[in-house]
């Protein structure tokens, strides 16, 4: 049967491609679910509006990021789904509870008149703020290891819930909430484009702290990534990552100060590439961390051939069209209903 | 007590639940996003402002049903791993890249193309914004395509083997997803999506009509509806039976379990009704019609149709289940086809947009297709058990290691927000059927012209006026 084993290293190209639509995930629904972190601390009605019509044309197809991490996840590592999944059960499924709350919250929300506004309002804060939180959560249990035997997960029920995921899951909130202000920054104006501002600026320090923290703990929780970081010469080698997103850091603090509308939003995705690259390295090869490889838990050959063959003439296209959406909808948002 | 909870009925329940709930959104937006479609060119053709302001109103009903879809969707592309992982491990290798395929050729141009269909009549020509809702509109039917590709083959398996650890392995992917239930099933189910849609268009312009509102657009929705109901509905029995002829072929016991069948028979008789007792292994008080089971079956009167008893107790659904539904589907079916042909009468008579009872009728089917599509998925889904690969893998046996208590948390949450989602969406959809289509007098016409704030829009229209 029809397979392209021999001409790519295929567990390697689908680790390269699953790694990419997570990241792509965490950008872009990043930015949506920042703006629903800071949501009811918008000054006005008026401004929320704004907020909320900057990212409706978007946030749907945003989500199906998360759809491809997952389906592409089943499709080319099903191993690895198959023991994530139950280890991950409650986070994930609170995760996806929250986004159920803030994914209706965008149609019912124009619907809705007087009171019943509030409660879309808070369906949609607090829905994005606990599936950040979730997300998290899910990080933070997911770089301190999963226990299985055989192809299952053997751990407990609540192995991914202790202070480390809890700090990570706080780290993630303030982390979209950054990339959610800087894109405010660039597609508001007025009031809300200064409320933004300064809400950028203030969860920039946490950001900063958090990443801080994430980064001397990974270290220090596994010798393994110790010595893979703090070894030489692989010291010099990795040293540029850290570097460059103190420099992102700091290129946003000093662009949001001198009223750059662009530049904050894509250091922030900057700053997002830096912290994945490093989780990427510390946990080469692992997709189930430290136990199951990326080529132990691959799909036959002939399943990530077929798949494969579909990706390279589809994602293109998607790039190209997603692309044209956000051409579209470019500018600043007003806030009139929009249809 | 939550300790001991049985994690495998928690799992089917909750799947079940999951699912059922889901399938109501797309089976209404598939229908719905060929209709917009369809009512968008003969608008752009006609210049019919009545065909655009029925576009208008329906896109933001579209809007929030395929919202409802959506996020009830993404929880679906869980499910598969968090209860089922020892299922996605085996069949992974198979059913991975046929649900990576919906996601790469449907999902992201569902998704991309709605928000210019809603959000972008000021920003794209009317051209554009015409090819975005047939873009949406195949979108749909794509991701239809390749969901039920997946679902045959879990139910008519083909082109793999099982390998020695256990785990199923690709060997012919054009087998995999042409197995010989797809045709059939993607079909019927299409169909069954654009009935659902004119059901519940049909009835809303029959409730225009019957309560003399916007007459001019309440004709347009009847009007098509009943297009639909008068060719498609037989045309959907037909391939309903051909679909049932499939399944006789690759699935029999499903089958024996429809028609409440125990003993192999020859001239078996069609059991309108009765009750399938599965401890006693017969199907009680049962009024039956010589014959036409057989007739039905095997287009042959005396020809035989295998019994349930052919089968060890362990391999048989639930048959009462399955009896009921399909009797469920196939009586509201029947009424379809009924509501057809009078439409049809009355359109000759030039009665259709007059006669009140049949506006009442119509109004009282509007949640046919909904009930229908359920009824017939249950059908499918409880007549396969007890396999989720049909004779290869058993639904019991693929259950996470995950505890019970854990699964009815997971369910409980899950019926709590399902059930406030759905009352709210049911709430401002209902909302926006009694506001009508039709915009104020100054917006009219142009792709160009914003119109206002919905809910000031609201509050300032108190109905009747544009009639």
């Amino acid at each position: 049967m029809f397979s392209l084993e021999g001409f790519v290293d295929l567990p390697l190209v689908w680790y390269g491609l699953i790694a990419t639509a997570i990241f792509l995930y965490v950008l872009l629904d990043g930015f949506d679910l920042g703006v629903g972190i800071l949501f009811p601390f918008a000054p006005s009605d008026s401004c929320r509006n704004r907020m909320m019509n900057s990212i409706a044309p978007f946030w749907d197809g945003n989500e199906t990021w998360l759809v491809l991490g997952g389906g592409g996840m089943f499709a080319a590592f099903p191993l690895a789904y198959a023991i994530l999944m139950p280890a991950l059960y409650m986070p994930i499924i609170l995760m996806l509870i929250g986004l159920i709350f803030r994914g209706v919250a965008f149609e019912f929300r124009f619907k809705a008149t007087g009171r019943s506004r509030r409660l879309w309002d808070y369906s949609f804060h607090f829905g994005s703020l606990g599936a950040t939180f979730m997300q998290g959560m899910v990080l933070g249990a997911f770089v301190q290891g999963i226990k299985i035997q055989g192809r299952s997960f053997a751990g407990g029920a609540f192995d991914w819930l202790n202070a480390y995921s809890v700090m990570v899951g706080m780290a993630l909130v303030f982390g979209y909430a950054l990339l959610g202000a800087t894109w405010l920054v660039m597609k508001t104006d007025g009031i809300t484009q200064d409320w933004a501002r300064k809400c950028a600026g203030y969860v920039l320090g946490y950001v900063g702290i958090f990443l801080g923290l994430v980064s001397i703990s990974m270290p220090m929780m596994n010798t393994d990534v110790k010595t893979l970081w703090f070894s030489l010469p692989n010291f010099f080698y990795l040293l540029p990552i850290p570097l460059s997103a103190l420099v992102m850091l700091v290129m946003i603090w000093r662009g949001l100060h001198k009223g750059k509308e662009h530049l904050p939003f894509f250091m922030s995705i900057g700053v997002f590439l830096t912290g994945y690259l490093g989780l990427g390295i510390s946990l080469w090869p692992w997709l189930v961390p430290f136990n199951v490889s990326f080529r132990q838990a691959a799909a036959v050959p002939e399943s990530q051939s077929l798949l494969l063959v579909g990706t390279i003439v589809m994602l293109p296209l998607i790039l190209g069209y997603v692309g044209y959406c956000y051409y579209l909808f470019r500018g600043k948002s007003s806030d009139e209903t929009l249809y | 007590m939550i300790i001991n909870l049985d994690p495998v009925f928690l799992a089917r329940i909750q799947f079940a639940f999951t699912i059922s709930f889901h399938i109501i959104f797309p089976a209404f937006t598939i229908g719905l996003a060929s209709w917009l479609a369809v009512l968008e060119w003969r608008w752009l053709k006609t210049g019919n402002t009545v065909y655009e302001e029925v576009y208008r109103m329906w896109v933001k009903i579209f809007a929030v049903t395929f919202g409802m879809g959506v996020v009830s969707g993404v929880v679906m592309s869980f499910q598969f791993g968090t209860n089922w992982s020892v299922f996605s491990d085996r069949a992974g290798n198979v059913l991975g890249p046929l649900l990576g395929y919906e996601v790469l050729t449907a999902f992201f141009l569902e998704a991309s193309f709605l928000g210019v269909m809603l959000f972008g009549w000021n920003r794209v020509s009317p051209k554009m914004h015409f090819a975005a809702t047939v873009i949406v509109a195949v979108g749909t039917l794509i991701s239809a395509f390749w969901i039920l590709s997946a679902n045959s083959w879990m139910q008519t398996p083909q082109g793999y083997q099982v390998g020695a650890d256990g785990l199923l392995y690709p060997t012919d992917w054009i087998k995999i997803i042409f197995n010989p239930s797809f045709p059939y099933r993607f079909l019927h189910m299409v169909t069954a999506s654009y009935l659902t849609t004119a059901f519940v268009v049909g009835g809303i312009g029959a409730h225009y009509l019957w309560r003399n509102r916007h007459v001019k657009h309440a004709r347009v929705m009847l009007g098509m509806a009943m297009i639909m109901a008068i060719f498609v509905a037989p045309i959907q029995a037909v391939m309903g039976d051909f679909h049932g002829l499939n399944t006789l072929q690759h699935q029999p016991a499903k089958v024996a379990a429809m028609e409440g069948i125990w003993e192999t028979e020859q001239g078996a008789p069609l059991r309108l009704f009765g009750w399938p007792d599965q401890e006693d292994e017969k199907t009680k008080y049962a009024i039956e019609i010589p014959k036409l089971s057989s007739l039905i079956l095997t287009h042959d009167l005396n020809g035989e149709v295998k019994g349930l008893k052919e089968w060890p107790k362990d391999e048989r659904p639930p048959v009462a289940l399955v009896f009921w539904s399909f009797r469920i589907m196939v009586g509201i079916g029947v009424l379809m086809i009924f509501t057809g042909i009078t439409a049809a009468i009355l359109f000759l008579r030039k009665q259709l947009f007059t006669k009140r009872w049949f506006h009442l009728w119509c109004m009282a089917m509007t949640p046919a297709g909904f009930v229908t599509v359920l009824a017939g998925w249950f059908v499918t889904e409880i007549g396969r058990q007890p396999y989720i690969v049909y004779g290869v893998i058993r639904t019991a046996k693929t259950i996470s290691p995950v505890m019970g208590s854990q699964v009815a948390l997971s369910l409980l949450a899950f019926i709590f927000s399902y059930v406030f989602i759905f009352g709210a969406g049911s709430y401002y959809i209902l909302r926006l059927i009694g506001k009508g289509p039709g915009i104020p007098e100054n917006a009219y016409g142009t792709h160009g012209v914003k119109e206002p704030p919905l809910f000031t829009d609201l509050t300032s229209e108190s109905g009747g006026k544009h009639v």
